[in-house]
């Protein structure tokens, strides 16, 4: 191969990595150096290698952390129990209705994800005919709402991040060897046993990159908190947001979302090390 | 009793099938609720929590009526448009690169690709927000484009990657051999045979982009896009326009994803003919 042919991948690369490079990685830069900085916004801010605003940004936010591992944890394995379910019957049972099951599926990506938690908004506001129903069940107090309480907030997040669960969980299933789960029971497996000990097993990449493809913007998302929560229910996400763009405590700000990259990267980074980029590639050719 | 029974019976064979249309009408419901209220009535024109005061198509004819979400909205679209342009086309070139070839990097190229997607939109708003603040940059549509490129691209090399991995190099190999050169079997065999995939991407670039509130709202300066403004609105009231928007934006999308599916099923059934013709016995030479 000639070395003008052996260049082609390379120009083909060029310039969206380029674009990711100079967009993506030498941003991630920047926010490094703007941590490191201290100051205030009429001084200005001076790099002095002020490594105290790494602990003091964790220190200063733990409740909105922990809330946002608890809120994104909880959305997380609702969306996996409400997802598996329905994965599973678009793979198997859907026959010739399974397009239109997955359009549906996708479909709530066609209006603006603001738009949508906002109308969330109107169905758990305090008149809304959903939140008599819980108050007859004593789900919720007689004089109790929806709005603005956790679980107003972790329902707006399992909602919004639902798809994401789906979709990879339905493309591991749709691919899972039925003949399979066919032996299993000709060797006198239960349904039950067949599911647990075959089905499960071979659909745990899917579950895998489902839990991480919801988990991390769940993690980070700060709109349901702002839309559906109160003050009480502040994430880390509305913490950056606010810093950045209302308090303009820069250097903190920076820290705060260095670390979450951090740890994001550490556990996608851990992921692919076992998986592969396939996963999220949609497809196992990587998968090693 | 027996009837009791035969319905319970009924029931678990079919709990599957029904639990999905349960699932399915609850990832529905916001969209339903935005289209209903987009036909509310309200005294103030703003979006209220119920619908005692009936219903009215008023705000449908008047959905263009006020200029600042119209400007909104052809921000949004322009920006959306041009996006999808620069990602689509620098996405698939390295969707070829990636399937096509075999080279040095390919690991870190594929790694490049696939972190962003795994990113919280926070972290990447506040990463360029960061870089921008460094070097003075004005935020504004331009901060904007290059925001959308950068989150759209990852998704576009994925949607057409996983369309050129169940390419039929033969057709191309055919067009080699009739004579034709490089570009030409480029022009006439692989595109076309690659457009659904294309389309679907550019599709889906068209949406996240149209729909991205967290990033613009970190590099959007005084640019506001449609989420942006209903964000602005937001604690004055949102005017029944926006639902009446959103809901015209819904259908042109759904419409055009199906579009693109019947052309990709058309695509595949055209393909599935062919192992059929293959497989069929040649003809014994006539001697």
């Amino acid at each position: 191969m000639g070395l003008k042919q052996r260049l082609v991948p390379y120009w083909l690369l060029g310039p969206g990595l380029l674009w990711l490079v100079l967009f993506f990685l030498v941003p991630m830069y920047f926010m490094g150096e703007l941590a490191l900085r201290s100051g205030t916004l009429t001084t200005g801010f001076t790099f002095d290698w002020a490594w105290a605003n790494f602990p003091d940004s964790l220190s200063g936010h733990a409740e909105q952390i922990v809330r946002s591992f608890f809120y994104a944890g909880t959305a997380t394995v609702l969306a996996l129990l409400i997802s598996y379910p329905l994965a599973y019957a678009i793979a198997f049972r859907a026959g010739r209705f399974k397009l239109l099951l997955l359009f549906a599926v996708i479909a709530p990506f066609f209006t603006t994800y603001l738009i949508r938690t906002i109308a969330w908004k109107t169905i758990l506001s305090d008149s809304s005919p959903v939140v008599s129903v819980l108050q007859t069940l004593s789900l919720v107090p007689p004089d109790g709402r929806v709005l603005a309480t956790s679980g107003a907030v972790i329902a707006g997040l399992t909602y919004n991040f639902l798809p994401f669960m789906v979709l990879p969980l339905y493309a591991n299933l749709e691919r899972l060897d039925l003949r399979l789960i066919e032996a299993a029971k000709d060797l006198y497996s239960s349904s039950h046993t067949a599911f647990l000990r075959v089905t499960l097993p071979l659909t745990m990449p899917g579950i895998v990159a489902g839990v991480l493809l919801t988990f991390i913007p769940a993690f980070g998302d700060y709109i349901n908190a702002l839309v559906l929560g109160g003050t009480q229910q502040a994430m880390i996400g509305n913490v950056i947001q606010s810093l950045y763009l209302t308090q303009r405590d820069y250097p903190e700000a920076a820290a705060l979302s260095f670390l979450m990259m951090a740890l994001i990267l550490a556990i996608v980074v851990v992921y692919i090390r076992f998986a592969g980029t396939g996963a999220f590639m949609g497809d196992e050719e990587e998968a090693t | 009793m027996a009837g009791l029974s035969r319905g319970w019976k009924w029931l678990r064979r079919n709990a599957l099938p029904i639990y999905a249309c349960l699932a399915v009408a609850y990832m529905l419901i916001p969209i339903v609720v935005i289209a209903v209220f987009s036909f509310g009535a309200t005294p103030k024109g703003k979006l209220t929590f119920g619908l005692d005061h009936g219903f009215t198509t008023e705000y449908w004819s008047s959905a263009f009526s006020l200029p600042d979400l119209n400007e909104a909205l052809m921000t949004s679209l322009r920006l959306a448009a041009l996006s999808t342009a620069i990602s689509t086309a620098i996405g698939t070139m390295m969707a070829l690169a990636l399937v096509r070839h075999r080279f040095h990097g390919r690991r870190a190229a594929n790694l490049l690709i696939v972190i962003p997607m795994a990113t919280p939109e926070v972290v990447i708003g506040a990463s360029l927000l960061s870089m921008f603040i460094y070097y003075s940059f004005a935020l504004g549509f331009t901060t904007l484009l290059i925001a959308h490129v950068m989150f759209s691209i990852s998704f576009v090399v994925v949607v057409v990657r996983s369309r050129l991995i169940g390419f039929d190099r033969h057709l191309e190999e055919a067009a080699a051999d009739l004579g034709a050169t490089p570009f030409a079997t480029f022009r006439t065999v692989t595109l076309p045979l690659l457009a659904p995939g294309i389309l679907a991407a550019a599709l889906l670039a068209f949406a996240l982009s149209i729909d991205d509130f967290v990033i613009s709202n970190f590099n959007s300066g005084t640019t506001v896009t449609f989420p942006l403004y209903v964000f602005g609105v937001a604690l004055r009231g949102i005017p029944v326009q926006v639902n009446v928007l959103a809901t015209m934006l819904f259908a042109l999308i759904a419409v055009a994803v199906c579009l693109v599916l019947w052309q990709q099923r058309r695509a595949e059934r055209m393909a599935a003919v062919r192992p059929e013709r293959e497989a069929a016995p040649i003809p014994a030479p006539a001697s």
